[in-house]
Formats: structure tokens, sequence, C-alpha cells
């Protein structure tokens, strides 16, 4: 191993060095070399981190093409959402609305029931009171018959000689009963 | 052994500079079989770069997961780097198809120039000319061959030659100059760049760590032990910068060689 590190030594036994004329051995060995380092490196290693190089760009195109796509989606899920809650708010006011409506209905319809059925109630009212009166005159009447054959017995009680005075006496008579029967309505309404 | 054999071949009182020896360098195992005499220092170098090359590559890229672990990081950084800087904007789009080539280059380059600075190694095996010659023949037959199968044979000459858009007169002196720094003269001078560089900066190094072994620790006198501190220090600062012309010419090596790529594959550019 000694010409690991003395160069001189042959050298100067032999004749002059020429750096510019290659060696023949080192040529040869060289290409060999070269042909190995590019046969392996070159066509085994390099393509290998290549192929992975363009693999980890597309995984990382990929992964941001997949994380845009989820972001979409959610955006329109959302989107959805909103449109949804904005027709059920829509909806429900609607139904507010209507309730409102058919309960002022409601309440009119009441109300006119009501009325008619105060008004039939009033008119039932006066109907008795009518009919009451009507049979109240006519017992008047047949009480005036008796009333009037009572009257005559005191006439003819009387004398009878003047017919204005029995007229007086009639009239008298009628308006004491009108008297009467206006002091019996008054208490009866 | 001794340092004299190793730094400066020189036997008197007289400093010697190194020379070109340093680069000479004779079979590793001297007593072993004669089968063996063509192996030499330059040669094991080559084979550890190569094999690290593959050792790392393999380490790392071998089972590569798509979320990185360890080793696979840094080849992941080296692999960008090299696409990144060298292969697109070189090359264009298709760049990544001739990333396997200019991985292995780049990285097998930079480890035989980097051996200059490693401790034993201690010498680019691109300083011996051989190894950029086979490294830019192989850009150089696969640019020949690129060019000829995407413009045609006619169509190659023709857009190196007389590129459109400009005047006639032009062509005159273009042609030729094209024609010939295109296909004579690159080659050389893409082997040359990288070959002169590791030479150049192996030599430098050399003759620092000479001077101050020489000077601090072979003829230690009171005058010569400042030349000697200075040859130290220039040492370490000439380590640091050839870590830096080793990288750079390894890239530039890569990115010239991408570039004659891509000039075949797209000659409008």
């Amino acid at each position: 191993m000694t010409n690991l590190l003395a160069a001189a030594v042959v050298a100067q036994e032999t004749e002059e060095y020429k750096p510019l004329a290659p060696d023949t051995a080192e040529l040869i060995f060289g290409t060999i070399a070269f042909a190995i380092v590019l046969i392996l490196v070159g066509w085994k290693f390099v393509p290998a981190i290549r192929k992975t190089l363009e693999e980890r760009t597309d995984a990382i195109e990929g992964g941001l093409k997949r994380a845009e796509a989820a972001q979409d989606e959610a955006k329109e899920t959302l989107e959805q959402y909103r449109a949804k809650l904005r027709e059920a708010q829509l909806e429900a006011s609607s139904l507010r609305k209507k309730a409102e409506e058919q309960g002022a209905a409601i309440i009119a319809e009441m109300k006119e029931q009501a009325q008619a059925e105060a008004n039939r109630i009033r008119e039932a009212a006066k109907a008795d009171i009518e009919a009451e009166r009507q049979q109240a005159l006519a017992s008047l009447r047949s009480e005036v018959g008796a009333l009037s054959v009572e009257l005559a017995g005191r006439v003819v009680g009387e004398s009878l000689e003047d017919s204005a005075r029995q007229s007086r006496v009639v009239d008298r008579f009628l308006e004491e009963l009108e008297g009467r029967a206006r002091s019996q309505e008054q208490i009866s309404s | 052994m001794s340092a004299p054999h190793l730094l400066a071949s020189g036997s008197g009182d007289e400093f010697e500079a190194p020379g070109l020896h340093i680069f000479d360098w004779g079979p590793l195992f001297p007593d072993g079989p004669a089968w063996l005499d063509w192996f030499t220092k330059p040669l094991l170098i080559v084979a550890l770069a190569a094999i690290v090359v593959i050792a790392f590559s393999w380490k790392a890229f071998g089972n590569p997961k798509l979320v990185p672990r360890g080793v696979q990081n840094i080849g992941e950084i080296g692999y960008l780097f090299v696409r990144d800087q060298v292969a697109r904007p070189m090359i264009g789009k298709d760049g990544d198809r001739w990333m396997p080539f200019l991985f292995s280059t780049f990285f097998f380059v930079l480890l035989m120039n980097l051996a200059g600075v490693v401790p034993v190694l201690q010498l680019p095996a691109t300083s011996h000319i051989a190894l950029p010659i086979v490294l830019a023949l192989v850009v150089y037959v696969m640019m020949l061959f690129l060019s000829i199968k995407h413009q045609g044979l006619v169509g190659y000459f023709k857009n190196m030659m007389f590129p459109p858009g400009l005047p006639k007169a032009l062509y005159i002196i273009l042609a030729p100059i094209e024609l010939l720094s295109n296909i004579i003269l690159r080659p050389f001078t893409h082997a040359i760049r990288l070959f002169a560089n590791m030479f150049a900066g192996h030599l430098l190094i050399a003759f620092f760590a000479t001077v101050s072994w020489w000077f601090l620790a072979e003829k230690l006198t009171a005058l010569g032990a400042g030349v000697g501190l200075v040859g130290f220090v220039m040492t370490i600062i000439m380590t640091a910068f050839e870590i830096f012309v080793q990288s750079l010419q390894a890239f530039i090596f890569v990115l010239l060689a991408a570039s004659y790529i891509g000039g075949a594959l797209h000659p409008e550019h």
C-alpha cells in the first residue's frame, strides 16, 4: 500500500509524466465505473425517487382537492339548512296569521250568534208579553161583562130617569176601569 | 514511509516545488501480481466514488417512502437541486426525463472531485484527463445522437450553422465558427474545463503544503518559519477554496451536459 501515499517513487524512474495524455487503464476503468453508476443509480434508484416524488405531488394535490370538495359540500348543506329554516319560519308565520284570522272569525261568529240569541230571546219575551196582554185583555173583556152587569145592577139600583146621568155613570165607571187597568199594567211591567 | 516521498521528491538541501510527478502514480500494489499493475490510486478513487454514489443512492432511493425518512431526505435535496437548478432550466419541461443521467453524473463527478480534499486520498480523480474525457465523450455522443434524432442530420447542421434571422453576410463568419465550436471544440472544452480546474487546484494545495512542510518541519529556520507559516495558512485557505471549486466544477459539468442535451432536443433555443 505504499503507493497510496507516495507518488514520486516510480515516476522518477520512468519517463516524463504527460498530463494531457489519457491513460488507457483509466479510460477503460473510468468507462466501466461510469457505466455501472449510470446503470444502478440512473436506471434503478433515480426513477424510483422520481416516481415517489410524483406520487407525493399527486397525494398532496388529491388531498387538497378532497378537502375542497368537502368544504363545498359543507357549504351546500349549510345553504340547504338555511333555506329550510327560512321556509319553516315563513310557514310558522303564515300559520300564526291564519290562526289569528280564524280566531277573529270565530269570535265574530260567536258574537253574531249571541246577538241573534239575544234578539230571539227579546222577541220571545215580546211575544210572551203580547200574548199575556191579549190574554189579560180577553179576561178583562169577560170581566167587563160581569162588571157591566154589576154596574147595570147599580145603575138600576139608582134612578134610571136621566139618560145623561146614565152616561155619566158609565163614563165614570169606564175611567175607573181604565185607571185600574193602567195601574195593573204599571205593576206588571 | 517518509514525508519527503509524499510531498517533495527533492533529495538535496534546496526547496523543490512539487511538479507533474505528483500526478504520476504507480501500481497500488507494487509487489502484487502483475495483472493488477494497472490498478493505481486514481482508479481506487474512481472505484470509491462509484461505490459511494451507488451506496448512497441505494440507501436513499432504494425503498422510497411517500413520507421521507432519514437519508431519503438528503437524497431528495440532492435530486431536487439537480432537477431545479440543472435539468429544468437547461432542458425545460421534459428535463425530468434526463434526471437519471444528470443526477448520476453530477454526484459521480462531485465525489471524484472531492477526493482531492479527503485525507489520505487527496487526489481529485478528475485531475487525470482520462476521466473527464470519458464523461465528456458520453455527453458528446449523446448530444450528437439526440440532435440527429430530433432534428435530422441535415436539420441539425442547418440549425447549428445557419440559425434563421441573421443578415446573410454574417453566415460566412458564423457558419464555420459554429461548426468548429459545436462539433470539434465542444467535447474538448467540456473535458478540459473540468480536468484543468482539478489539476491546477491539486497543484496549488500540494505547493502550499510542501512549502509549509519544508520550512516548518524539514528545514526549520528563524527566517523560513514565516514562509512556512504563510504556506500552512494558505494550505488551509486553498483547501476550503478547492472544496468550492470542486463542487462548482461538478455543477458546471452537468450544467453544460444538460445544456447540450437541451440544445439537441430544442434547437430553437
